[in-house]
């Protein structure tokens, strides 16, 4: 079971309500797949993504950023029971997405990376310790049914 | 993962934006990583304050940017640059090098917050791969 503080339960609510979903999925999937090419292995049907300004124009992957966040927003609203609310879409990118789960943290970085510069000073190192600490915890859940 | 031509100018425009803060960038980076990578502290068990923004941290960081303008001007020889620094973390110091991953991302995370318009995607990925390159030439000496 993994322990909250009371800051950590706060400065997450606080990240997540004040998202615009919309633009931080989008920005963290671009950055990501600008970032760390070879995650372009698992978006062979987006079209183009030959640089970062045709990854960046892609409707695909500003539509699939949404998704993804969106996904996180089920650990926002329950975070004393992220590994069971994870459990299925964990077999999802297991089976079916056949993702790697070293993409998640790479995936983690980027999100980290657009929020500190939405942020700004805003992003403490306290802050930045809470939310690193829940996208861990997202990962954790996320290959939990890999075998 | 070598760097490009281009990724080399892009990290050598972008330095000169981030050279005149480079003694508030490191201390920040430097603070974070102790406060979000608490297993880092082992290594300063020597200091008095750990705390973020410590004049033991503001020392330390302005120290080790110091070393990443060194790695800028020798961009294009990265081992043969660092050799002596890769000896000092090797033989003095012994980071385990996992360690200089973790200041990398930190080194980013300030530079997102201090550059939000600066730091694009492009930018991100060049200077992903100089800390990496930077990181390998340090670890040269280990064994």
């Amino acid at each position: 079971m993994v322990e909250w503080t009371e800051f950590e339960r706060a400065t997450i609510q606080d990240i997540f309500s004040k998202m615009d979903y919309e633009s931080v999925g989008h920005n963290a999937l671009t950055r990501c797949l600008v970032v760390y090419p070879w995650t372009q292995r698992y978006f062979g049907n987006f079209g183009n993504l030959y640089n970062a300004a045709a990854i960046m124009g892609n409707p695909l992957v500003a539509a699939h950023g949404t998704v993804v966040l969106h996904g996180l927003d089920k650990a926002v609203k329950n975070m004393d029971n992220i590994k069971a609310t994870y459990a299925e879409l964990s077999v999802l990118h297991s089976e079916k997405l056949h993702v790697d789960p070293d993409n998640f943290r790479l995936l983690a970085d980027c999100l980290t990376i657009v929020v500190a510069a939405r942020l700004g000073s805003g992003f403490t190192p306290d802050v930045q310790a809470a939310f690193q600490k829940f996208l861990a915890v997202v990962i954790s859940a996320l290959t939990k049914q890999y075998h | 993962m070598s760097l490009t031509v281009k990724n080399k100018d892009t990290i050598k425009s972008f330095w000169a934006k981030v050279a005149p803060r480079a003694e508030e960038i490191g201390t920040d980076a430097l603070s974070r990583m102790l406060v979000v990578y608490p297993q880092t502290k082992t290594y300063f068990s020597h200091w008095k304050d750990l705390s973020p923004g410590s004049a033991p941290v503001r020392k330390h960081g302005k120290t080790v940017m110091s070393g990443v303008a060194e790695a800028v001007s020798k961009i294009d020889d990265l081992t043969n640059g660092l050799l002596t620094l890769s000896e000092l973390h090797a033989f003095q110091l012994r980071v385990d090098p996992a360690n200089f991953k973790i200041l990398s991302h930190n080194l980013l995370v300030v530079l997102a917050i201090q550059f939000p318009d600066d730091f694009t995607p492009e930018v991100h990925v060049a200077m992903d791969k100089f800390l990496s390159a930077v990181a390998l030439a340090l670890s040269e000496k280990y064994r």
